[in-house]
């Protein structure tokens, strides 16, 4: 009966997001490895690298900065989540937190994607926002990586993701699973005209991103410290019954482990990634930068 | 269809200690068959059957999981979870029926891809997202069904196909009704209500056009005639497979490119989104 009395949450607006930045309130910032304070300011001129070396998580708009200057621009930023299976439970209802959660960070779901430039090279990158459900992978998710994998196959340009994902967006069920399929198949199109796609993961990297796009980039990068794995942690310990070594899954495990190609510290990312991509867009200094037509 | 049981009981059903495992379908419809061993870089992994038969004179290749029926052959098996080299295995008989032009059959029967240091030292997300890769590109036609329980990125990776069909009461979901509950709520005991608010059945999965076909079960569920209920399967099988063999190479794969490019539930809106936050500096 509890069900006739449910409201659908208010639709949201851009715009009307609380989250104030022009005032911060934490002018001093606790690093959650080694717990020393760092001012803000100064924490942000580092990249937000600690002292000791812990790489904190950005924000989608915080990973910007990673391009050049004013060349960011948004695409396929009207995309916008439903409700497909009417996710309501006693403890969770999904209407209600996409609209929390769209409230905290401004965006319609996880995801901010579009074009850039690093170092000259033009790219569709796309960004994952761990702040929203826990850059979990829906049908919002899938869609615009989807559309940034068709976009750089028309405009014969390489593929940058930045990704931070938990999994699988649980709320929308079978349809956040069928997204792997669905962003596998327009990569392996990319793959058909020689232009790399480069999966950068940060802290964390889990489920459904690994078992699909970030795992089988031309490229993987991870940063200094980023946990990565496709089952959780814990649930691998409660199979097993006891506690699994700190490093386990770490970036430096994966990389000994053969699952990634290199660990660059964030501050060499962008050197890395535009001389990275010069390899394969220019692979002959006299040649046209593209491969010929198909 | 109408049909007297819930969600969590069809869970029960999918997972019953007599109901048809993929070797059970090789017997009732394969003339000939051969399975095959290894993933030719670690072992073997039980829990995934891999080989080519013939059904009906078409030599085929067959891939499926495979659970035990007591403790000991469970412990084999380990409980149709597979490994990295179980998923490795089917990517190498992938590559096997595109080279021979052989049509692939996936039996789907899984809580899921195992979670375990191992598995993840030897890069399960890794081999999980290969095969769906591969499946995606694969130049011959694939068929699934979902025989038991479907369970997460563990049945996608023998699952991308160009026909999903399911037994009437079997599961497909995007993690174990026991993982969903644990992830949602911290409490898998709560497995019943994730089964029931998740839309799991294959008539959801059905109603929300992510299957093709539902292949009924005898009353009470596929056990009570597991042989009728495989020789039933098979037919809608072989069907699909005579179709999709028809189509030029082309179009299969166009068709099944549009088949999962479409699978989500999105909105448009009349305005875009608007972060605040400011960027970092790199440069």
């Amino acid at each position: 009966m509890k069900e006739l009395f449910r409201r659908a949450p208010k639709a949201f607006t851009p715009g009307e997001q609380t989250r104030d930045q022009d005032t911060p309130d934490n002018m001093w910032v606790k690093c959650p490895s080694c717990g020393d304070l760092t001012y803000h300011k100064q924490l942000r001129d580092n990249l937000k690298v600690c002292k000791c070396g812990h790489h904190m998580r950005l924000s989608a708009v915080e990973w910007q900065g990673l391009f050049d200057s004013e060349s960011f621009t948004e695409e396929d930023g009207n995309i916008a989540p439903l409700d497909p299976l009417n996710f309501v439970s006693p403890k969770d209802n999904y209407a209600q937190k996409l609209r929390d959660s769209q409230l905290q960070t401004g965006l319609y779901d996880a995801m901010i994607s579009g074009n850039a430039s690093i170092m000259g090279q033009a790219l569709q990158v796309t960004i994952t926002e761990f702040d929203f459900i826990g850059g979990s992978m829906g049908s919002v998710f899938g869609e615009k990586i989807a559309r940034a994998a068709e976009r750089a196959y028309d405009r014969r340009v390489p593929l940058l993701t930045i990704n931070a994902s938990g999994g699988a967006r649980m709320h929308e069920g079978v349809l956040a699973l069928m997204q792997l399929p669905k962003v596998n198949l327009t990569l392996a199109r990319l793959g058909t005209i020689g232009m790399p796609h480069i999966s950068l993961m940060t802290d964390p990297c889990y489920g459904g991103v690994l078992a699909s796009y970030a795992s089988v980039a031309d490229i993987i990068i991870a940063e200094p410290g980023a946990r990565i794995g496709f089952a959780g942690r814990r649930v691998i310990e409660q199979t097993i019954r006891q506690k699994l070594p700190a490093n386990f899954q770490s970036a430096e495990f994966m990389l000994e482990h053969g699952m990634i190609d290199m660990v660059v510290p964030r501050n060499d990312l962008r050197s890395t990634l535009g001389r990275l991509f010069k390899l394969y867009t220019m692979r002959d200094a006299d040649a046209s930068p593209l491969p010929a037509d198909v | 269809m109408k049909t007297p049981f819930s969600a969590w009981d069809k869970v029960q059903i999918s997972r019953h200690v007599q109901r048809p495992r993929t070797l059970d379908y090789v017997r009732v419809l394969c003339e000939d068959f051969f399975e095959f061993h290894g993933d030719r870089r670690f072992a073997d992994d039980a829990a995934i059957v891999a080989g080519v038969g013939r059904i009906e004179g078409q030599s085929v290749v067959i891939i499926g999981h495979q659970k035990g029926r007591d403790t000991r052959e469970n412990m084999r098996r380990n409980f149709g979870m597979p490994k990295p080299e179980g998923y490795r295995k089917a990517m190498r008989l992938f590559h096997h029926a595109e080279k021979f032009a052989l049509p692939v059959i996936c039996l789907i029967d899984t809580p899921g891809a195992d979670p375990s240091m191992e598995s993840e030292s030897r890069g399960q997300g890794n081999a999980i997202a290969e095969n769906i890769l591969i499946m995606a590109q694969l130049r011959t036609p694939i068929v699934s069904l979902v025989i038991g329980e479907g369970g997460s990125g563990g049945a996608l990776a023998i699952g991308v196909t160009d026909r999903i069909l399911m037994l009437e009461h079997s599961v497909y979901s995007v993690a174990a009704p026991e993982a969903s509950a644990a992830i949602l709520w911290r409490d898998s005991s709560k497995a019943p209500d994730a089964a029931k608010t998740m839309r799991i059945t294959a008539q959801d999965l059905k109603d929300m056009n992510i299957i093709d076909t539902i292949i009924p079960e005898p009353e009470g569920g596929a056990h009570n005639d597991a042989d009728a209920t495989i020789r039933r399967a098979g037919v809608t099988i072989m069907q699909n497979i005579d179709a999709l063999n028809a189509l030029p190479t082309s179009v299969l794969l166009d068709q099944r490119y549009q088949k999962y490019r479409v699978m989500g539930a999105i909105k448009t809106m009349p305005t875009n989104q608007s972060s605040n936050g400011e960027p970092l500096s790199f440069l």
